[in-house]
Parts: structure tokens; sequence; C-alpha cells
């Protein structure tokens, strides 16, 4: 069971730096918020993106386990 | 006609017409939601006996209901009706809901531009003995999202009607932190019905499928509130309703969070859950909107685009700066004069908004978009060719 990134959204500002550390996995609309790609994260990015979690100005993202975001529709 | 009807129903005509309320024990009653595949008619269709369980697994009996009569829903007019003319049907539901997941105060919170129901409602908690004390009543101020479960929440804690973040959601940490019941009040008053006939009265109802309340409107004789069983088709509606003024091309299910379909294609469609789902359509709260075949589709879906984004909560960007830029596009499509890429970009962005706000206002949007997208896919491509093949009048889809 893997971890997933999620974002809340009412913190988020746009600043763009997950999606800067990981472009694999996060990018952005035409106004700069991230759009997640869908899935848990793979093993070889979870050091990014634990960073990404770390790095967001707002402490916005967080992982969160797969069941969790499952049970939100 | 039980959930509707003229006038308000008094405490002595409603007790006479359906006896007392029920003493059923709070297990017995929560199985008998669960049996009777009752979902709530606020709009979401969550299985109502399901939410019940989980908050009464959560409250010690420290628990709030909060039943919801905030109709932000422009095209939806039955909860009002339902609380001017059953006000006591509601009150039922809500003293069982009480009783089922352990709760000792009861809110109703009542959209403050339904002033007929609101009147209706205090009305008949001063004529009752078995909720003094308990219930008060806390006016929802006007807005699409005010409804909304976790703005009422807040609101009612003191805050604006604004969707917060979740989790925590309300069924954890609600009203004053206490688990909290957040039920629609239509829901309610047919919850008060299946505890005194049992799950099969509501399960024989319309082909298996229960039985609740529509609003119908746009291009049919007689607009307003139906009580239907859910095996009736799209075609019995109209039919209901008066049939149509003119001819009527499409229509809206499932209000400004639902979708278009085609009128002829849906006709025979029984309005129950699964056969709607079957072709990706859902009733919502309710609504049932034709469109005349002489109106446009891109200029229906502008204005309601359009008023979406303005109820936005503002708080999102993807949702405040999405829906705006939707809106814009869309606007421009309408009227004529797009720019060269404006059907293009509300296509990608229809795509991108799901999942992306604290609450379902951008998914709804979206998903209404897309469905304009696919079903008038030959007006929206006239249009960003500066064209329309309608007689363009002015969509009458109301805007509050």
């Amino acid at each position: 069971m893997g971890e997933i990134i999620e974002i809340e959204r009412i913190r988020c500002d746009g600043h763009g730096i997950c999606a800067e550390l990981l472009p694999e996995l996060i990018t952005l609309d035409d106004w700069g918020y991230p759009i997640v790609k869908r899935g848990p994260v793979p093993d070889h990015l979870a050091e990014l993106s634990r960073r990404a979690v770390d790095d967001c100005p707002v402490l916005a993202l967080r992982l969160g386990s797969v069941t969790a975001v499952t049970r939100k529709r | 006609m039980e959930l509707i009807g003229p006038g308000t129903e008094s405490l002595a005509t409603h007790r006479q017409r359906l006896g007392p309320l029920p003493a059923l024990p709070s297990g017995e009653l929560i199985a008998e939601l669960e049996s009777s595949g009752l979902l709530g008619r606020g709009g979401a269709g969550f299985p109502v006996g399901r939410k019940w369980r989980t908050v009464a697994e959560r409250s010690s009996g420290r628990a709030v209901v909060l039943a919801n009569g905030a109709e932000g829903e422009p095209l939806s007019h039955k909860d009002r009706s339902l609380m001017a003319a059953r006000p006591h049907l509601v009150i039922d539901g809500a003293l069982l809901a009480a009783r089922a997941v352990g709760a000792d105060d009861i809110i109703f919170y009542i959209g403050v531009e339904h002033r007929g129901a609101g009147a209706a409602m205090r009305h008949a908690l001063v004529e009752r003995q078995d909720i003094r004390g308990r219930a008060t009543i806390v006016s929802a101020p006007a807005g699409y999202v005010s409804g909304e479960e976790s703005a009422a929440v807040h609101f009612v804690n003191g805050g604006d009607a604004r969707p917060t973040t979740t989790p925590p959601r309300p069924f954890d940490r609600g009203v004053h932190g206490r688990p909290t019941l957040v039920q629609n009040v239509e829901t309610l008053a047919l919850v008060a019905l299946i505890a005194r006939r049992g799950h099969d009265w509501y399960k024989d109802r319309g082909r298996r499928s229960g039985t609740g309340l529509i609003t119908v409107s746009g291009v049919v004789n007689h607009a307003g509130v139906q009580e239907i069983d859910f095996g009736a088709t799209l075609g019995d509606v109209a039919g209901v309703a008066g049939g149509f003024r003119d001819e009527a091309q499409a229509v809206l299910l499932g209000g400004y969070f639902g979708g278009w379909a085609d009128v002829e294609d849906q006709w025979g469609l029984p309005l129950e859950p699964r056969s709607l789902r079957s072709r990706g359509l859902a009733l919502g709260c309710g609504v049932v909107h034709f469109l005349a075949a002489e109106s446009c589709g891109v200029e229906a879906t502008s204005r309601i685009v359009s008023y979406l984004a303005s109820q936005s909560a503002r708080q999102c960007g993807p949702c405040v700066f999405g829906l705006s830029a939707i809106a814009a596009a869309t606007q421009r499509l309408a009227t004529r004069s797009p720019h060269a890429d404006d059907l293009d970009s509300i296509v990608r962005w229809s795509g991108q908004l799901t999942g992306r706000g604290a609450c379902h206002h951008p998914d709804g949007a979206a998903g209404l978009l897309r469905s304009a997208l696919e079903l008038f896919a030959d007006d929206f491509a006239q249009h960003q060719r500066r064209r329309c093949h309608t007689v363009s009048m002015p969509e009458r889809v109301a805007v509050a």
C-alpha cells in the first residue's frame, strides 16, 4: 500500500515549487495550481515527494495513505 | 401527495393522517433505512442508513443533527415547498435522527430567502412539545455553496458559510466539534414515512427505487414541484407538467451540478438511480429542466457556468481562476465573439477541475460543462466559427 500526494486546496497559493521538484507527478494548470497524477507515489520518487511536502511555502502538501483518499469520492 | 400540498399542515392534521412518531430503537431504524435503500436527497445521493450508522458509532450521545433546508440550487424548489407544506414531517425525521444517532441538539438550517418555509417551520416548532428546548433555527445565507455540509457546519459554528478543508468531516467533528449528521430536509421527511411503514413500503414504490420530490421547469406548461415514484420516466414527468409549450430539445437533470441529456433519447428513461447512472446521468437534487428546441444550448450553458463561477467561495485557486476563465470563454462563444482557442481551452479545462477544490463546486461545474460539450458539440463548433443555427431566444434558466 503506497502513499499518495494530497493538496489542501484552500491553503495552496500556487507557488509551484512542488511541480519543480516533482514534474513526474505534479504539473501546473494555466494559473499555476498543481495537478497531481493519480495513483500512489512510486518508490523511486518517495524521497522527492517528502521534499515537496517539506518545501511547500504554505504547507499545503501532505502524504496520505491510499485508503484515506479513495473515501473522498 | 404526502410531501407537498396546498397550505401548511397543522400538528393535529399531521398526527391524524400519520399517527404518532413510532418509537423504534436506534439500531432498528438504522437497519430499516439500510434495507430501504434510501439515498440522500440533497444532491450527492449518499446512502442514508450508512451515514447514520457512521455518526451513531462516533456519537457517545453527544452528536448534533443539522437538518439542511438551505436550497441554493436556483432551479430547485422542492425543499422549501416541503417545509412550507409538511413541516411536522421534517421535524419527525429530525427527531428520529436525533434518537438514532444519539443527539441532544437539532439545528434547522433554512435558507434566509425561503420565507414561507421558514415561517412554517418556526410555527410548527412552537406547536411541538416533543422537541422543545432542543431545536434551533439558523438562517442560512443566500448562495449556492451555503448548503454544502462543511459550509453549513462552519456557519453554525460562527464562521462564514464557506466550505472548509476536509477531513475532519462533519460526522467526525462538526457543530461545536461534535459528530454531526447533516441531512437534507426531504431525506428526513422520507425517513419519517419509512419509520412508520417499513423499508418495504419505500422500496416497493417506483419499481423498487423509492419516491421523492423533483422540481420541473423550462418549456413545460406547468412548472413546479412534483412528487414522483422514481420508476416514472422523463416522459411521465413532462406529462404531469402539462406537456410542452414548445418543442423541447434537451433536459438538464440534477440542476447546475448535473448534466444535459437529449430529450428524445431519454424519453422512456426511468428516473431511478441505477438506470440514470447507466447513462452517466443522475437526478441529484431532483431538478428536471427542459430546454426549448429554439433555445441555444451554448447560451444556456454559458449562463449556468457564469452563475457557478460567481458562486465560487473564492478559496481554492483552481475554482477561482478556472471557473472564471471557463465562464468568460463560454460567454464569448455564446455571443459568437470567441478567441481563436476558446473552445479548445474549455474542453481542456473541463477535464482538469475534478477533485481540485476543498468542496465539489469545481467538479459540479466541470461535469455540467462536459455534458454540454458532448450534447451540444455541433453548436459549440458553430459558435467557435461565430455562427449559431438556433433562433437565439434568451433562455430562461433562472439565475437567482
